[in-house]
């Protein structure tokens, strides 16, 4: 503490440097080991439907709320990168 | 044993055996340190924070086996963050971005968002109606009449509460301090 504020006010600065994340970001990366259980599921139908995998590469947002998972952009990067490497 | 008490390489040996329990800690754990590193190092906009956010966890837990050293989780979150961030201002462009990536800036930014995680750790030691006051204030930025409301207690009592719970955290934290070696051994 070398500055010229008061300690108090030094840990106070930095306590502001951490603020919590918005609830909605936390529960969808809690959510996270759920999803990606359920994006295998797609991901396995997909190998054995090639409609299905055309409607899900075509629309994987919708894939993925069709499915109750919120379809955030690493959900979908995550599926397309699953549906590239099969 | 309670999560705060849980050691990130225990955290990690059990986030390794699949404990949707160590998930839920590890996401609180690091939640901050996350947002932090996005909005304050490397000043990236609330959308573009988030989409750093979510993608952070996602890798991490695609890739936990990768890391070496279980009691090595702060840096390798700290590491992939800083890409993410870096990553996302080349994909996206500057002019849209508005703010070019000062990697000075972020790496002294990055050692007082770890310095501020140390006061965190001091914050922990103390009541939980404390932790409660402070947080609110300081980090959620409430006003004392928000704070009074959620906790149910005088506004005009706040400030002097505040400060008492200030000078117990400059306490704490100071006391974890390493004491400064002998002064035979100083530079100055």
């Amino acid at each position: 503490m070398t500055d010229d504020r008061s300690p108090e006010e030094w840990l106070a600065a930095l306590l502001a440097l951490l603020p919590p994340a918005p609830e909605a970001w936390l529960e969808a990366a809690r959510q996270l080991p759920a999803a990606r259980a359920q994006i295998d599921g797609i991901v396995a139908r997909a190998e054995l439907d090639a409609a299905y995998r055309a409607r899900v590469v075509s629309d994987l947002e919708q894939a993925l709320a069709a499915d109750g998972i919120e379809p955030s952009e690493a959900l979908q990067r995550e599926l397309a990168r699953r549906l590239a490497s099969d | 044993m309670a999560p705060a008490e849980l050691s990130d390489a225990e955290l990690v040996r059990r986030l390794r055996a699949g404990d949707e329990a160590a998930w839920a800690i590890f996401v609180e754990r690091y939640s901050r340190y996350v947002l932090a590193i996005a909005t304050r190092a490397y000043r990236l906009r609330e959308q573009d924070a988030e989409d750093v956010f979510q993608e952070l966890f996602a890798r991490a837990h695609a890739h936990l086996a990768s890391l070496r050293d279980d009691s090595a989780l702060r840096p390798w979150v700290a590491q992939l963050t800083r890409r993410l961030c870096v990553d996302r201002h080349r994909s996206a462009g500057r002019e849209e971005l508005g703010v070019e990536v000062d990697e000075a800036f972020a790496a002294d930014t990055m050692e007082r968002i770890d310095e501020a995680l140390a006061v965190r750790a001091a914050l922990a030691t103390l009541s939980p109606d404390c932790q409660e006051i402070v947080d609110r204030f300081f980090c959620r930025d409430e006003s004392y009449r928000q704070i009074g409301t959620a906790l149910d207690i005088p506004s005009g009592t706040i400030a002097s509460r505040i400060s008492r719970c200030l000078a117990q955290l400059r306490k704490s934290y100071e006391g974890s301090k390493p004491p400064p070696p002998p002064s035979g051994d100083r530079d100055d």
